[in-house]
């Protein structure tokens, strides 16, 4: 046992009908993050670094929904949130409500070793990032053509999108719906209503130290103001001596269910290893609802669990195991 | 066992045994009154949800406890509120952060819960939603105490984040200063059971004096400041910052379920084990109708009763002030 581990997530709840050229993109970026992570683990960068590193390069991307491709508000505008946890000592950092920050991972990092807070949010959040010299661009940065599209149907439907949910102008309540409905169209051409997301990445390093961090732009079309799992210690992000843990899915699930903590105590409390407590949690503390998660321990184990379609996730273990997938 | 319990706090935190009677009293009727508050609701079969809430509504309109009226003061000398109300049986949770108009931020956090699809609503976003829903909003002067524009002041002679309960003479300032590395938080929080073993619970703050603007604490992260499920209900009050790191108010649950020990002894084993030193409280309640108030601090304004008859009003460890 022992060694590095590293898992990354793109988000969990994916179009069955995801065209095969998007899914090669997941997978490529997915990829290639796991190679950024795997360097900079062989060259001993402590797991706290190495989980940044990742997720800004997540960010930076905008196929995922995180920093450039986060979904928008009710009013086209992005506000973003991001969580870190540093396994050692379980010092955290977390921003909510970000809107002209580019690597909102980042300015969670400095929340933690540069505030004597552990939370901070909307204009005080921006505030801090100006103090701190972090880079700022405009809020239109973040936005993509494949979002406002999103949104514009999202509205019409008046929903707000859980995964891949395609809204109904039956007035059906947001259910999923099977594979087998055709993918819908806008200005007479086939667009895949994917709404995306969360990324995120946990590793353990070859010191046994884990560190998970995770970051979003939200739910498509979420209320202003709407904070998600992915900044909330204990939900959507978790790390301590035995385990790291970024979660993704319906933050309201995540949050009630305190997935992420949840693991960390199905260990220390009840002894169970990683796999069997990731597997107890998305069996019973989500109850209708639906999420993912990704998880390292300290003794070198991946592990990952979803209950939703697909959960967008790549591994890579210091035994030379590497994996990318979407599907079961 | 069975019957309802209640438990509500005023804050844990370095309150001094010296504190003079004038500002003592006022927070001591205050416990006893909301007792009898939230034990009456209780007698009249109101359930746990509405009783929390009551319970802290009554907590923030008073200005000597950190919420509501009587909120501690960010860098900017302005008021940002936070609550989070939680339903053990469902596991239903409403949570606001960086209200500034809002009288009463538990009844906007159960408005979130009840009438959002979402669960956390902040700054801008949560005032609109307070507009939309018509809740009583009230210039943000009126949360505003000398006592907390003075603890500011302090704060910022001695350049650092402050004990709330610290009284405004320079030589406290010092001792601040030399006893705390880093500054508790009062609060206000409410946990409640009736006889069918249905639970819930309440917190409300205004913060940590000096807070940087925006920053949020444990109050309302559920699971750290704030939990309830079908075992037990907690509500946490100290260092928000370590209350966050420790999952305080879900750990004392997940010991129950995962490890199955009494409310007690993982109330007890959070405080003890789990928190630093100097940095945490938590009331709890189980399904059982059992109560536990420990902390770790100096003191932590205090009150429980349970429905056998017992009634309690506590401050410092071994201070039976019932």
């Amino acid at each position: 046992m022992g060694g590095w581990a590293i898992a990354v997530h793109g988000g969990a709840g994916v179009d069955p009908n995801l065209p095969e050229e998007r899914q090669e993109l997941a997978k490529q970026l997915l990829t290639r993050c796991l190679d950024l992570g795997i360097s900079a683990l062989r060259a001993s960068v402590p797991a706290i670094d190495v989980v940044e590193l990742v997720v800004r390069e997540l960010e930076s991307d905008p196929l995922f929904n995180s920093g450039r491709g986060s979904a928008l508000t009710e009013k086209g505008t992005v506000e973003m949130e991001a969580s870190i946890m540093d396994g050692c000592g379980r010092r955290c950092g977390a921003v909510s409500g970000i809107t002209t920050v580019k690597n909102p991972i980042s300015l969670a990092r400095l929340v933690m070793d540069k505030s004597p807070h552990s939370y901070l949010a909307f204009s005080g959040a921006e505030q801090f990032a100006k103090q701190q010299g972090v880079e700022i661009v405009d809020n239109d940065y973040f936005i993509t053509e494949d979002n406002i599209g999103t949104l514009k149907l999202a509205k019409e439907a008046s929903k707000i999108l859980f995964e891949y949910r395609i809204p109904s102008t039956v007035g059906l309540d947001s259910c999923t719906l099977e594979a087998e409905t055709p993918p819908l169209t806008m200005n007479g051409l086939p667009i895949s209503v994917y709404a995306p997301e969360t990324v995120g990445c946990v590793v353990v390093d070859s010191q046994g130290r884990c560190a998970a961090a995770t970051s979003t732009g939200g739910l498509m079309n979420k209320m202003v103001g709407r904070i998600g799992d992915s900044p909330i210690i204990g939900a959507g992000t978790y790390a301590c001596d035995a385990c790291g843990v970024s979660c993704t899915g319906e933050g309201e699930a995540i949050i009630r269910g305190t997935l992420a903590r949840d693991v960390a105590a199905l260990m220390e409390y009840k002894g169970l290893n990683l796999q069997a407590a990731v597997d107890y949690v998305i069996e019973n503390r989500l109850d209708q609802g639906k999420a993912g998660m990704i998880a390292v321990s300290s003794n070198g184990e991946v592990a990952c669990g979803f209950n939703t379609v697909g959960m967008f996730r790549g591994f890579a273990t210091e035994n030379g195991f590497m994996e990318v997938g979407i599907w079961e | 066992m069975g019957g309802w319990a209640i438990a509500l706090h005023g804050g844990a935190g370095d309150i001094p045994r010296s504190m003079p009677p004038e500002r003592l009293k006022p927070r001591e009727a205050a416990l006893h009154y909301c007792l009898q508050i939230g034990v009456d609701a209780l007698k009249a079969g109101q359930p746990p949800l509405d009783v929390v809430e009551l319970v802290v509504r009554e907590l923030e309109n008073n200005p000597h406890f950190n919420a509501g009226k009587g909120s501690v003061l960010t860098s900017n000398g302005t008021v940002e509120m936070e609550a989070c109300i939680m339903d053990g049986n469902t596991k239903r949770c409403g949570a606001v952060s960086g209200l500034t108009t809002v009288k009463n931020a538990i009844s906007l956090a159960r408005l979130v819960m009840e009438k959002t699809p979402h669960i956390y609503l902040a700054f801008d976003g949560a005032e609109a939603f307070a507009r939309e829903q018509d809740v009583e909003t009230i210039d943000s002067s009126h949360f505003i105490t000398p006592e907390n524009i003075e603890r500011l002041k302090q704060a910022k002679v001695a350049n650092r984040v402050q004990i709330d309960f610290t009284q405004p003479t320079q030589k406290v300032v010092e001792k601040a200063s030399v006893l705390s590395l880093d500054s508790q938080d009062g609060t206000v929080g409410c946990v409640a059971v009736d006889g069918n073993g249905n639970l819930a619970a309440a917190t409300s703050t205004g913060g940590l004096v000096n807070k940087m603007v925006g920053r949020i604490g444990d109050t309302p992260i559920i699971g750290a400041g704030t939990y309830a499920n079908g075992y037990c209900a907690v509500s946490a009050t100290g260092k928000g910052e370590s209350i966050i790191r420790a999952t305080v108010a879900r750990d004392v649950a997940a010991l129950m379920e995962y490890k199955g020990l009494s409310l007690k002894e993982a109330a007890a084993y959070v405080v003890e084990e789990c928190a630093p030193k100097h940095t945490t409280g938590l009331i709890a309640v189980s399904a059982k109708g059992e109560v536990t108030m420990p902390f770790n601090t100096v003191g932590m304004f205090c009150a429980c009763a349970t429905e056998d008859g017992h009634s309690e009003v506590k401050i410092w460890p071994d201070d039976p002030l019932c």
